[in-house]
Formats: structure tokens, sequence, C-alpha cells
């Protein structure tokens, strides 16, 4: 086995290259977000952004997370497919989490007075909202891989013991994590 | 539980990707496709790249046609057409194109063919064709994901379709829709649903090229056959992969800006907008900067050129080595000056700026920067004339479009050179020298490299020949009236004349300019016919065309001509052959050429 193995390590798997490269084609779009966020700053009439206190407990989420589906790999890895479909599901579901405590951190800002968009709306908010809605939006493509992963573990009929698909999903999710890790430092950092 | 399954997945995806194709694709791979699974849902990076070929032949006959309508407008302004009225009604009262639907239809035909035709249709069909036949692999990385990527652009196509249908019409404030007109609708017709349409079309569209492009960089560089070093690929692959480089690393910027546009159209917020007044109403927005856009723009924008250009510059170099049956002239340094045009790409998209009120110390830096581009491109011309220099030409269609990309490159790169300074382009900025000056170089150009790609791997896609009449008069045309239609504009352009108006009969100093704009009017009409003949010759022979007899018709070295005249889903019946040379053996040692699948012989010179 061993041998398979580090025949299998001199060559990348395709799927996986390819992810790589589109976590690069990722990057440069909050690249190009986050520049025209420096860009904006320096102009006039620039608020400056409180972070809420709902992102930090949303930080904390999806780094839990990080480690979760990093346990279901090692589970799969070991075959325990029944603590790997739950650590599977768990990671989804702080997936899930995450996102509703973003939500929640950006209606704590309708609490008080400060308008994302719409008429009286600043650029700093909306980019706050902007920037961290795509990201978001991408944290979600991970959680429907993650599902769609989960429920083929849960089929019967096509037993896959692969755990290619599910490298490449982990790799996605701590990719996911640490853009977000950025970010975060980012706005705390350019309020 | 088998340790190769543990290590490696392959045997069980393969239950769920049965299209996969980097798995040892079974041998003579026949079995029964119904006409959904072979014709619309393919895998089959063949049949997937006659797809974008195809809807790409379309657009180009849509885009093509508005040009033809909003010529006749410039060129015959005191005239008036009943049969525009007949079709487009309210947009053509009286027979005459309204300013509204002039808009429309230039802001159409830049999208379409920058989009549509020149970015989906070139990259799209050729990267898809040849990337897995010249390399020598089964398919591509992820079939699935290539017939994805057809499909959203289908999807992006359908929607910029239907906005051609609304009744407040597509989006019309120009190709590059610069906020603020882009994102008010109340500032203009085209900027209500039109631009919506676009928005979302545009969206599709990128989608599509990044899922094409991911594929197409992990390919190249995973699923090259043994032997295929990456200096020893043809040029073509070297070319493509350099575009989806750049595509896969610009178009996500597009994005952002184009998410941006949408919260600031649909949201009210104000990224773009500040202190405006339209039509008396004062808008609320305020703080936004609309340069913000340009930037996040052409960061792509001028990346944008280079994937348009780059597939054809690929494909020239491989048809002009192998119709002057000799080596193509400094291999290395064509892929060193792609690499170098790569990299320049994203460093020089201000010099679209120079007079937004760009900080002139900084715009040295992009005059420099642009200027320093003249560089590789200079090195490719080079090596494309020392490659014909004493060969043994042959003229097929092929050969004549490429070398019709060669001198429109040099026409039109010339041009470049005068615009690139920041100084001069305070005289030319949105004057027709531009319009000019990127027609040629971009546009045509890159038609050209089109046209010869399709000439010389039609018989490997259809197992048929084009007719060779219509394509000697295809290119004469062509090539004689795209000189006919960009080079007089020059003259106008630096005499001043600007770009974006429907009628220049009242504005004295234009006047002179009359007579000529009705002839590159007439001119324009004769070479969009002649397309219309490459499109019936190109629909004709797919049927009817005369039959491929041998596997190698052009005497080629590259891989793809190893396989079947029809080649079959797996595009080797057997192995997939090893490949022991680079591309380029034409001429060596007494013998015309020498495929890359023949080893070295004992007492064989160096190349």
């Amino acid at each position: 086995m061993s041998e398979v193995i580090s025949e299998q390590k001199r060559k990348i798997h395709p799927h996986k290259f390819t992810l790589w490269v589109a976590i690069g084609s990722i990057l440069m779009m909050f690249a190009g977000l986050t520049s025209a966020y420096i860009v904006k700053r320096s102009q006039a009439s620039w608020l400056m952004i409180e972070i809420p206190m709902m992102f930090w407990y949303s930080t904390a989420t999806i780094l839990a997370s990080s480690v979760t589906v990093q346990l279901a790999l090692k589970a799969l890895k070991k075959r325990e497919m029944i603590n790997y479909r739950r650590l599977l599901l768990v990671t989804a579901v702080l997936g899930v989490l995450f996102i509703a405590l973003q939500v929640a951190g950006f209606s704590q800002f309708a609490a008080q007075d400060i308008r994302l968009i719409g008429a009286g709306s600043n650029a700093s908010y909306s980019f706050l909202l902007a920037i961290s809605g795509l990201h978001g939006v991408h944290v979600l493509g991970g959680v429907v891989a993650l599902v769609v992963i989960a429920i083929r573990a849960l089929n019967s009929s096509t037993r896959s013991y692969s755990s290619v698909p599910l490298e490449i999903a982990a790799t996605y999710w701590h990719f996911v994590d640490a853009l977000w890790i950025y970010l975060f430092i980012f706005f705390t950092w350019m309020k | 539980m088998s340790s190769e399954t543990i290590s490696h997945g392959h045997a069980a995806e393969a239950s769920v990707h049965s299209h996969d194709s980097h798995e040892a694709h079974g041998h003579d791979h026949h079995h029964e496709e119904s006409f959904l699974s072979k014709y619309v849902f393919s895998t089959d990076h063949k049949m997937i790249g006659k797809q974008f070929l195809i809807t790409g032949i379309i657009w180009a006959i849509i885009g093509g046609l508005f040009s033809v309508l909003f010529r006749l407008q410039l060129g015959y302004p005191e005239m008036s057409f009943p049969v525009l009225e007949d079709l487009f009604g309210k947009w053509a009262a009286g027979g005459r194109i309204s300013n509204e639907f002039y808009y429309a239809l230039v802001t159409m035909h830049g999208t379409i063919l920058v989009f549509f035709v020149l970015t989906a249709g070139l990259s799209g069909t050729f990267a898809n064709i040849l990337i897995p036949l010249q390399i020598g692999a089964r398919d591509m990385a992820s079939g699935f994901m290539n017939m994805l990527s057809y499909w959203f652009f289908f999807l992006a196509s359908v929607v910029m379709f239907a906005s051609l249908f609304i009744q407040t019409g597509p989006a019309s404030g120009g190709w590059t829709i610069y906020p603020p007109l882009s994102a008010l609708g109340q500032a203009s017709e085209g900027s209500k649903l039109g631009m919506d349409f676009w928005l979302i079309s545009m969206a599709l569209f990128i989608v599509s090229s990044l899922l094409g492009g991911l594929n197409y960089i992990s390919t190249i560089l995973n699923l090259r056959t043994k032997g295929m070093s990456m200096t020893r690929m043809p040029l073509t692959m070297w070319a493509i992969f350099f575009t989806a480089v750049l595509g896969v690393l610009s178009f996500p910027v597009l994005l952002s800006g184009a998410v941006l546009l949408l919260f600031d159209r649909n949201l009210g917020t104000s990224f773009y907008l500040s202190e405006i007044v339209v039509k008396g109403e004062i808008l609320p927005n305020e703080g936004g900067s609309a340069i913000l856009f340009q930037h996040l723009f052409w960061f792509l924008g001028h990346p944008e050129v280079y994937i348009i250009l780059l597939p054809a510059m690929g494909m020239v170099s491989e048809i002009l080595s192998v119709n002057s049956r000799k080596p193509i002239f400094g291999y290395l340094a064509m892929v060193g000056s792609l690499f170098a045009i790569c990299i320049l790409a994203f460093l020089v998209w201000a010099h679209h700026m120079f007079v937004t009120g760009l900080n002139p110390f900084l715009g040295a830096f992009f005059v420099l920067l642009t200027l320093l581009i003249a560089v590789p491109s200079a090195i490719k011309v080079f090596n494309w004339l020392t490659t014909l220099w004493r060969g043994n030409i042959r003229f097929t269609p092929g050969m004549l479009f490429s070398i019709g990309f060669v001198s429109l490159f040099i026409s039109g790169g010339l041009t470049g050179i005068f615009l690139g300074n920041s100084t001069l382009d305070i005289h030319l900025h949105d004057t027709y020298f531009v319009v000019a000056h990127f027609h040629i170089v971009m546009g045509v150009a890159s038609f050209f490299g089109m046209f010869a790609g399709v000439y010389h791997w039609f018989p490997k896609m259809y197992g048929r020949y084009l007719n060779n009449t219509m394509a000697y008069i295809h290119f004469w045309v062509t090539l004689v009236g795209s000189y006919l239609i960009f080079w007089p504009m020059h003259y106008s352009g630096l005499a001043g004349m600007p770009r974006r108006y429907t009628d220049w009969s009242n504005w004295q100093s234009f006047n002179q300019f009359q007579d000529m704009n009705r002839f590159i009017s007439t001119v324009a009409m004769i070479v969009f016919a002649a397309q219309l003949l490459f499109v019936f010759n190109f629909f004709y022979s797919i049927f009817k065309g005369r039959k491929v007899t041998s596997t190698n018709p052009w005497g080629a070295n590259t891989l793809e001509w190893t396989t079947p005249i029809n080649p079959g889903h797996g595009n080797w019946p057997g192995d997939i052959p090893e490949v022991h040379r680079w591309a380029y053996d034409y001429g060596k040692d007494g013998r015309e050429f020498i495929p890359q699948t023949e080893p070295i012989g004992a007492d064989e010179s160096k190349h």
C-alpha cells in the first residue's frame, strides 16, 4: 500500500489540480474586491466600519467546521463509516450555522440604524455586505458539495470508498475558511 | 478493500463519472449513444468544440449583421430604408435608425463579437477540439465540467438573445458598460431591463469561461501522453494554455465589478454613484466612484484582448510552420514571448484610462509597460516571417488566412504604439483611430486566426474538406475588404472624428468624410456577404464536402493526425501514441516531415 500511495503522490489527481486553479481564480475575485475597498477607503465620505460581535462567533464556527471536515476525512480513511457520515453532516450544519450567524451579524446593523443598501447607505458598509455576501455564497457552494457527498455515502447502491471527492471538498472547505479569516482580519484592520 | 481503491479512487469514481476519460478508456469505444447524449449533452471534447463553433458562427452572423445595419445609417444618413421600419418598428421609425437603437446596435455588436464570438467561439472551439488531440489524451480532465461550460455559454446566449426582444431594448451603454449611465435605469432606455439581462448573461458567460479555462489548464498540465514534455508541445497548446491562465485570473475581477454594479442598480448602493442629477431629479447616492468600475473592468478588459488574440497566434504559428514545410523559427522565443505578453497583459489596464484624470506620473509607467508589449510582439512577427522565409510554401486557405493574420497584426500593432502614448491619446482618444486600431489588431486579426483554424482543422472535425474556390474568394474579399474598411478610419480619427455618433451631417468639420463613410459602408456590406459565403461553405461541406482519404492530409507532425479520419470518443482506437520529438521536424535530414510519434533515429541530426 505504501508503494501505491507514493506513486500516487508523485502525480496530483487532475480534479484536485483543477480545484487549486479554481482557488487561484476565486482569490483573484476577492483580490479585486478588497483592492477596490482599499481604493474607496482613501476617498471622501468613508465611514469607519464596526465589526459586529456576531462575526467573532461565526469565525469560531467556521474554524470548528474545518476541524470536523478534517476528522471526517480521517474517519473515511480508517473506514469508520458511521463516524464519517456524522462528521460530514456536522460540518455541513456548521457551515449553515456560519451563514446564519453572518446574517444575524448584519441584522445587528439594522438595529443600530446603519443602512447597508438603499438610500442613505454608505459604500463602506455596502462593501462589507457585498464581500461577505459573496464569501457566504462560496460557503454555500461548499455545503452543497458536502451534502452531495453525504447523500452518496448514505446511498447503499453506489458504495464508494474513494477519498478523492472528500479530499477535494475538504481542501475547498479549508480554503473558504482561510478566505474568511483573511477577510475578517482585513475588515478589522482596514476599517 | 483492496489497497488500490483506498489510495486511488479511480475505479470507484468511474461509476459516477463514466465519461471521465483520464481513466484508461476502453479500446474500440463504440457503445450506442442516443441522439441526446451524442449531439446535445455530449461530454466528448470534439462535439463540445463543434457546439462552441456553430453557436459562435450564429452569433457572428447576428453581430456582423448589426454592424451592417449601423454602417447603413453612418454611410447614408440622409436616406431612409423602409425595410428597417418593417423590421424594427419604433426603433427605426421612418426607416432611419434612431439614436437609442444605434447605441443598442453598437453595444450588442461589441459584446457579441468580443465575448460570444472571439472568446467562446474561438478559444472554446479550438481549446476543446485541439487540446486532447494534440497532447495525446482521451478527453478533458473533466468531461462533465466541459459540458457544463458549453451549457452555461448556451444559457448566457439565450439571455443575451432574449434581451434583444424586450420592450426597452438591449443594453446600450457601450460594451464597456461604464456607470453611471449603465447603473441608472432613468438615464436611458437601454439601462433599464436590457442592462440587467446583459449583466446576468455576462455572469453566466464568466462561469462558462472559468469552467472551460480550469479544464484546459488542468488537462494540459496533467494529461499529456508519455514523452510529451511541455517543450515538445505544439505552439497551439502553449497559446491556449496562456489564454486559459489569463481568463481564469482576469474574469473573476470583471465578475466582482459586475456584482457591485448589480448592487448599485438594484439595491440602491453607491459603489459607483455620487452626486448625480438625472432629468432634474437629484439622486440620494453619494460617495461612489465611477472610475473604480473602469479599473475593475479594464483589469479584465485588457487581458481579454489577449484572450482573444493568443489562440489565433498559436494556431497561426502551427499552420505557418506546417505549410512552409519548415520548423517554426525560434520555438522557445515564441513560448517566451507568449509568457511575456501574458504577464504584461495584467500591468497595462490603465492605458484605457489616460483621459479619466489619471495621475500623469502614474500614466508614465503605464505608457512604458504598454510600449514594452511591442517587444514580445515584434519577436513573434519576426519569427513568423523567418518561418516563411525560403519556405516551400503551400498556399492552402488556412495558410493564406495565417499570412493575412500576420499582415493585420503588423498593421494594427503599429497603431497601438501611437495609442499607447498618453500624450497622443489625449487627441486620439474616442476617435475613429481607436476604432480602426482595435478592429484590425484584435477583431479582424483574430477572425483571420479563427478562419485559418477552421480551414486547417475542418478535415479533422468533419472528415471532409471545405470547398477551396469559395475559400479563396472568402479570403481575398475579406483581406482586401478589411483594409478598405479600417484603413481610412485612421485618417478621420486623426482628424478628430469621434466615435459613438449616429450622424455627422450637421458637423462641418467632418462633412469632408461623408464620401469616405459611404465607401466604408459599401465595402462592409460586401465583406459581410463574403462571410455568408463562408457560412454556406461551412455547412455545405459538413455534408457534401470532398471526403478526406488519408489520416494526415496536410503532412503534419502533430498527434491529431495520428487518429482515425473520424475519431470516436476516446480519440485513439488503441493505445495513446508515445511522443519522441517536438512538433516541428519539417524538412529535416532530407525528409519532408517526421511525425512526433517517430522515435529519434540513431544518426539523426539535432534540430
